[in-house]
């Protein structure tokens, strides 16, 4: 059977180019991996090599001929044990009928004539069990002793769980959250890192891949942009990009956004760059009850998880439940306070400062109703939406900056699913657009506090 | 908190890449026909594959960047040869030779690269991006270097598991010199983690060479300061390769740390299929391809030592060239994935 030669594409936007030279004439025996001609495009002059092997039969092409389109056939082989003669005179035939000249031409393109076909719609999120009421004994604790309870407590149920990071070890964690987790777990499974945070990032993440369960801490969140391409190009896309086939059960947690007097590198909120990608579970506990239930549910939960703690939230004491088997649900937001007249959303440190926003507005007769967003991906949109529907008013309250944030994503999404109840245009408050300053007046100046806050509310009830 | 390292055993056995390099292995008792063979076979089918897909990426069944192992079939096929089951394998973006050598269906990884529902990943992944928990191949990386920290947390995991496996991490000399890199070196010579870097030195990252990018040119000596032995491989000489993999393996396995093998290597092709590869001479191309070939070199071993004759290596042939256009046609005529795949395996349970 004699065999075509197609003119190939040599890049993913080559559609026609120049035979430039032949370099076999008819009668010539090919070999796979031969060059048999050069081709010239517009970017390049490129060797074309052989694939099947036989006999120069006919050349279809002649040198110097432009705009050959990809797939015309250029070249007639007569295969082993046929004829040079024969497999020329069968060449047009042979060449029209070829079915892998006609494949790429019947497929793809049969489908780009049609209307460029519409994605599905996504799936529609199976909204995450609501949070159960927790009306059993609770204990006063900091939300440096949650995180620490709640490491210790799956470290226990699961030995495949281990914590990595910088000073996490002998020094007892850097802000002191991984304290006593050395004595009781050993140096296996809890492990001082080097200053390294790419590599340890990306050392977590095979870990994981290799079937155990890394908690992975950042001495902040600033750091890990270090690490950011382990982070979503490893651990968030392999899932997708092995259809399935590859795990990373990974948490990487550490404080985010300003702490005090740090100046610009070590105070950022990080809260929307991860919200951003799809393959990460990110989450933003305020109460020692948030850090200990949803760090429980980070460490359980299959995917990668972002775990956005605060360092001064770290000394903040709080009500947790005493119940061993308490786990917050991911993708849940709480009320932490009800109300009628505007919805406050927040999350991390915000929550307090708009719960004495609340404060203050219930003493100048505003009603307002404070959710704690908690977890940022999967979002809570139902929470929020619901509470618009009865406040009509919606307040944002983050610290990071506003441009492409958390803020600018509910207001988009309350456009999109709450736009006949709004009775005013939703408000953000926010980190202010600067790097974050050193001075002690500027600092305040550029975050959000309680009055800034109040004002917001006042604004959108037009009071 | 580490025991003072041990002073580094660096040493090089670089061949010539020239003909008159004694073959070895010619009358290397480490090796026995059968094995010969099977080397034989292993580089011919990924030789073939590579060249079918480089013939499909022009037909433009194959899309986007596809990245070929042509010439580099020594060092993948060598080092497949020391490993035992559930040892971990990980490599860079030029992975379809890794995923042949790991025992993959050629099928499977050929539809993957025409993005067919068949495919490893669905179709999800391409070239760049396939998987297979089964023969433990852990990627197929996009990203330069990547894979170098991902791979030490695969011995991480051998190590704490305590078992005796051990993750060959294979990158090219174009990573060599990555932050990531280093830091991944030191945390294995700290915590004595089993990984061997397989570092494929075929002379050019894309298209500026290992002088023009490198300060130190011996990449096998890259670890000496974390104390981690290396070695130069003659990475055309299949044989050279499996001599040096098991010696690697062996410390790996035994508990003694990382190891690093600089593979002295060759790609014919481009660094990927849109590449003209101006960089280079066609000389210097054709004096590899002529005398240096890891496929010729091993055929002539077989031949000279009549271990085999040209009949049975023609029949060998003839039977990758089915597997071979089995795959292709497999892969052209796999559906394409459901558009529903377009929202499965984001996250795990949701």
């Amino acid at each position: 059977m004699s065999i075509p030669v197609l003119m190939p594409a040599l890049s993913p936007t080559m559609t026609e180019g120049k035979l430039a030279k032949w370099h076999v004439k008819v009668g010539d025996a090919v070999k796979s991996g031969q060059v048999i001609c050069e081709i010239e495009t517009d970017k390049a002059t490129m060797e074309v090599e052989a694939v099947d092997e036989g006999t120069v039969a006919r050349i279809l092409i002649e040198e110097g001929v432009e705009g050959v389109k990809v797939n015309t056939p250029i070249l007639i082989l007569a295969a082993e044990g046929e004829s040079v003669a024969d497999a020329a005179k069968a060449a047009p035939a042979a060449a029209a009928a070829a079915p892998t000249a006609e494949a790429p031409k019947t497929e793809a393109p049969a489908a780009a004539k049609t209307a460029a076909p519409a994605a599905p719609a996504a799936p529609v999120a199976v909204a995450p069990a609501a949070e159960p009421e927790w009306n059993g004994k609770t204990v006063h604790m900091t939300v440096r002793e949650a995180l620490r309870d709640a490491m210790a407590e799956e470290m226990r149920r699961d030995d495949k769980i281990f914590l990595m990071g910088e000073e996490v070890a002998q020094y007892q964690g850097a802000y002191k959250v991984s304290q006593g987790l050395l004595e009781e777990f050993g140096a296996k499974r809890v492990i001082d890192t080097p200053i390294t945070e790419h590599g340890f990032a990306g050392l977590g993440v095979g870990a994981a891949f290799g079937g155990l369960k890394p908690i992975v801490e950042f001495m902040t969140f600033n750091f890990a942009m270090q690490a950011m391409d382990q982070i979503i190009n490893s651990a968030a896309k392999t899932h997708y990009m092995s259809g399935g086939q590859m795990t990373s059960p990974i948490v990487f947690r550490g404080p985010n956004g300003a702490a005090a007097r740090v100046g610009a590198q070590h105070s950022q909120c990080y809260a929307s760059w991860y919200a951003h990608v799809p393959g990460l579970r990110v989450l933003a506990p305020w109460s020692a009850a948030d850090a200990k239930g949803l760090l429980k549910a980070a460490i359980r939960d299959p995917n990668p998880v972002i775990f956005l703690e605060n360092e001064i939230l770290y000394g903040q004491s709080f009500d947790v439940p005493e119940d061993p088997d308490f786990v917050l649900p991911i993708g849940r937001a709480k009320i932490e306070r009800p109300g009628k007249d505007v919805t406050i959303t927040a999350f991390s440190i915000m929550v307090g400062k708009a719960l004495a926003a609340a404060d203050e507005l219930a003493k100048q007769g505003i009603d307002a109703e404070v959710i704690n967003l908690r977890s940022l991906r999967p979002f809570d949109t139902e929470t929020v939406v619901k509470s618009v529907k009865k406040t009509n008013r919606l307040v944002s309250v983050e610290e990071g900056w506003a441009f492409a944030g958390i803020g600018a994503e509910l207001a988009a999404q309350m456009m999109e699913q709450a736009f006949d109840w709004l009775d005013a245009p939703v408000k953000r408050v926010h980190g202010l657009d600067v790097p974050l300053p050193y001075a002690a007046n500027l600092e305040k100046l550029a975050l959000p506090q309680p009055e800034n806050i109040v004002e917001a509310a006042r604004e959108v009830c037009n009071r | 908190m580490a025991k003072p390292a041990t002073k580094p055993k660096v040493e090089s056995s670089p061949a010539k890449p020239t003909a008159s390099t004694k073959p070895p292995g010619a009358g290397d008792n480490s090796v026995t026909a059968d094995q010969l063979k099977s080397f034989y076979r292993d580089m011919l089918l990924i030789r073939r594959f590579e060249e079918r897909a480089g013939q499909l990426y022009g037909m433009g069944l194959i899309g986007g960047f596809c990245h070929l192992y042509i010439g580099q079939e020594a060092v993948v096929v060598g080092m497949q040869s020391t490993v035992i089951d559930k040892d971990a394998i990980i490599t860079s973006y030029r992975d379809h030779g890794h995923m042949l050598a790991c025992g993959m269906d050629p099928k499977g990884v050929m539809a993957e690269l025409t993005g067919r529902a068949s495919g490893y990943s669905k179709g999800k992944g391409g070239s760049m991006h396939m998987f297979s928990r089964e023969k433990s191949f852990y990627g197929g990386h996009g990203i330069v270097g990547a894979q170098v920290p991902i791979g030490t947390g695969l011995a991480f995991a051998h190590k704490y598991n305590g078992n005796k496996n051990v993750s060959l991490t294979y990158f090219g000399d174009g990573s060599a010199n990555q932050g990531q890199v280093y830091e991944a070196m030191n945390m294995a010579a700290l915590w004595k983690l089993p990984v061997v870097y397989i570092i494929e030195n075929n002379r050019y990252g894309m298209g500026t060479s290992v002088e023009r990018a490198s300060a130190t040119t011996e990449l096998y000596r890259h670890g000496e300061s974390f104390g981690i032995p290396g070695e130069r491989v003659d990475g055309m000489d299949v044989v050279a390769v499996k001599a040096a993999g098991e010696k690697a393996v062996e410390h790996a396995r035994n508990g003694e740390g990382p190891y690093i093998l600089e593979m002295q290597t060759y790609r014919y092709r481009g660094h990927s299929m849109s590449d003209p590869a101006k960089y280079r001479t066609k000389e210097e191309v054709d004096k590899y391809r002529n005398e240096r070939d890891p496929i010729d070199h091993v055929r002539k071993i077989l031949l000279d030592g009549k271990m085999t004759d040209e009949a049975a290596l023609k029949a060998v042939d003839a039977n990758i060239r089915k597997i071979v256009n089995d795959a292709a046609e497999f892969a052209q005529h796999s559906p394409e994935p459901d558009p529903s795949e377009l929202w499965t395996d984001v996250l795990v349970g949701a």
